[in-house]
């Protein structure tokens, strides 16, 4: 995604409420085309910051530009971006055509051309033949269409949705991140998504953004997120993560010895330099579990299982070691009712020293 | 826990005091009134119970359907006044900063604690002919003729003339839009409050400018507010009694003041009685109406 002519860019910009500080010196640049993520725990500054793109909340502090534009004196009327509120705001007084012609008969669009794009429009969302409906008697995913429809009908350069996807049940809300993300590459048009639901972000965008209280902590793509996150904040939030307070014990040909309490001294292959308190870290679905100790060169630990948790595809096993409790994930690859790992099994858990992370922020 | 709802013995002896209330002092009157208005009138003002149709015919002579028509007129006059100042003051409540709208409410309904004859006394001060306006008028008015004179222009204005402003239908309707506009406002700060803002933010996202948002947006979906209010305001005015009578002139009588006059110095109690009832039924064609309205646009969310 390096794209050199970004579509937004967000230039340290802080917004305070009184004394709360809701984005902190932000930056970020989105390119033309790209489906971006804002991704953080509730209360983390992502809808502020989407809020100061659409023109509702002006920075404190910085500059944004879109399309190279400075925004500071644009309204948000004027400018080219449109948004998918979290409540939809589907105008309950207008048909669904009405709703989605709303955008173009304000800004003085013929009539006969208004129609077309809002048949347009409604194809694209699935919702051909439902023009002459009430907002009250569509369904919640229905309306959420209708407000799709509504943005998208404007041809904005960005689409900012707002959690778009959190009002929907389970089922629907999955099937709704594949149309997104079908829907993003069929009109090209630059997708900012707020979330706060990491398998949302993982599975649709492009490249995310983590927030924590105001702060852009990571920008990467899901798969490096998840497998390189550069801070104990972002690796506990993406994902499920076995996370140890270790410390620097020394450096050798390109890896760092680490003492944990309760385990061995190991050493981890890790190219900066490192040293006094670090966090240490393995996901769960890296770990083995055997009842014998590790071969040579992965690094193993012993213990006793507490607790299994059976969620179908894959069961989680909670093992009790010296070193406090880790998590290990076992796929349930045989068609059986019989568990494999039961509890108060004295098993070893083993991984590869170069699945091990290293986090020294 | 008892559910008082099903428990009908304990529900009437809690809802008996009130029902007595309502019997003796609203039901039992009004039936009274009613009954009164199909009587007679002797020739000392007695009422003579008979069922004749007679005082509803006279309500409808020109001279009776004059006043009538008057006070709808001043009627809906003060509630479209007290709609163009309430609205935006309402929409000014309701989008003030959280830790204002209380103060600001408490203004709105400050002039209540406040007796409404001295209220509208207060409105006679204001308006007579050496009342404050007049007199401040005067002071701006001796200013300029005095900075007239300076260059050179002495007696061009001529002596101050106070303007007439008490004791005319204006009068009447100002104090009428003062009195009444509380019951504009509240209504509709209400629904305002409730109002989701994204529907704003949205019309705003799309395109839409600041007027248009308002036209289209903002007032469909305050309506509710909107059509309470309005219809309170008409009904408290076209029934009102204490302002034109105080304000008005010969000529600002309104069916409150024909009435009250059938009840006082004419001593025709059947005539006055049927004039109410008129009142009484055009207030339930209004309230009809807006029923018929609410619920012909519910789908819509009105
Ligand atoms: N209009 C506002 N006035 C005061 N504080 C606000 C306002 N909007 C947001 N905040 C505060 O800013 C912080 C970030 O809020 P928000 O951007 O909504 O978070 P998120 O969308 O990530 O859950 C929160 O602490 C919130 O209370
Ligand atoms: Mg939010």
């Amino acid at each position: 995604m390096d794209n050199p002519k970004p579509i937004i860019s967000i230039r340290n910009v802080t917004k305070r409420f009184g004394s709360v500080v809701a984005v902190d010196d932000a930056c970020l640049d989105i390119a033309e085309g790209e489906f971006f993520a804002l991704l953080g725990p509730s209360g983390c500054g992502k809808t502020t910051l989407l809020r100061m793109l659409a023109g509702f909340e002006h920075p404190s502090e910085g500059d944004i530009l879109i399309g190279g534009q400075d925004m500071s004196d644009v309204d948000p009327n004027k400018r080219p971006v449109n948004m998918v509120f979290q409540s939809y705001a589907v105008f309950p007084h207008m048909s669904v055509a009405r709703n989605v012609g709303y955008g173009l008969r304000v800004t003085g669009v013929p009539a006969a051309e208004i129609k077309e794009r809002v048949g347009e429009a409604l194809a694209l969302v699935k919702l051909a033949g439902y023009e002459e409906r009430m907002p009250t008697q569509l369904s919640g995913g229905q309306r959420q269409r209708v407000a799709l429809a509504r943005a998208l009908v404007k041809r904005p350069k960005v689409l900012l949705l707002d959690e778009p996807l959190s009002a929907l049940d389970a089922k629907l809300r999955e099937a709704m991140q594949l149309e997104l993300v079908r829907l993003q590459q069929s009109v090209g048009i630059t997708f900012v998504i707020v979330t706060h639901d990491q398998d949302e972000a993982l599975s649709m965008a492009d490249r995310i953004a983590v927030m924590d209280s105001g702060q852009v902590r990571q920008v990467a793509p899901p798969a490096e997120l998840y497998e390189f996150p550069n801070s104990r904040f972002v690796a506990d939030f993406i994902g499920k993560m076995n996370l140890f307070a270790g410390r620097v014990a020394g450096a050798a040909d390109g890896r760092v010895l680490i003492e944990i309490q309760g385990m061995d001294r190991i050493a981890v292959p890790y190219g900066d330099q490192a040293r006094g308190e670090i966090g240490v870290a393995v996901r769960p679905e890296k770990i083995r579990l055997a009842p014998t100790p590790p071969t040579d060169g992965e690094i193993g630990l012993r213990g006793r299982v507490r607790e299994v948790a059976y969620y179908g595809d894959e069961s989680h096993v909670f093992l009790e070691t010296a070193a406090g409790v880790i998590t290990a994930n076992r796929p349930n690859a045989a068609r059986t009712t019989t568990p494999a790992v039961a509890l108060g099994d004295e098993l070893w858990a083993s991984w590869e020293p170069a699945d091990t992370l290293v986090l020294t922020e | 826990m008892r559910d008082w709802r099903r428990d009908k013995l304990a529900f009437s002896v809690f809802a008996l005091p009130a029902t007595a209330w309502l019997v003796v002092f609203f039901t039992i009157p009004l039936v009274l009134i009613w009954v009164y208005s199909f009587a007679d009138r002797g020739p000392q003002g007695q009422v003579i119970v008979a069922l004749s149709l007679e005082n509803y015919q006279r309500a409808l002579e020109w001279i009776h359907l004059g006043i009538i028509w008057k006070s709808i007129w001043i009627a809906a006059i003060t509630t479209v006044l007290c709609l163009a100042l309430g609205f935006p003051l309402a929409m000014g409540i309701a989008f003030a900063p959280q830790r204002w709208k209380n103060p600001l409410l408490l203004l709105v309904i400050l002039p209540f604690w406040t007796n409404l004859l001295i209220r509208t006394y207060a409105w006679i001060a204001v308006l007579r002919t050496r009342g404050f306006l007049n007199s401040g008028l005067e002071w701006v008015y001796d200013r300029i003729d005095g900075a007239l004179g300076l260059i050179g222009l002495p007696d061009l204005l001529g002596p101050f003339q106070p303007l007439e402003l008490l004791y005319n239908t204006p009068a009447v309707i100002i104090g009428l839009v003062y009195v009444n506009l509380p019951f504009l406002v509240l209504p509709l700060y209400a629904t305002l409050e409730k109002l989701d803002k994204s529907y704003l933010e949205a019309s705003l996202d799309l395109g839409a400018s600041q007027w248009r948002t308002f036209v289209s947006v903002m007032t469909p979906l305050a309506l509710p507010g909107i059509v309470s209010g309005t219809l309170l305001v008409f009904i408290l005015s076209l029934g009102t009694y204490l302002t034109p009578d105080l304000l008005g002139g010969p000529d600002s009588e309104m069916i409150g003041n024909l009435i009250a006059r059938q009840f006082g110095a004419a001593r025709d109690w059947p005539f006055g009685s049927a004039l109410s009832f008129l009142l009484l039924y055009a207030v339930f064609l209004f309230l009809w109406l807006r029923a018929t309205v609410a619920t012909r646009s519910k789908g819509v969310g009105v």
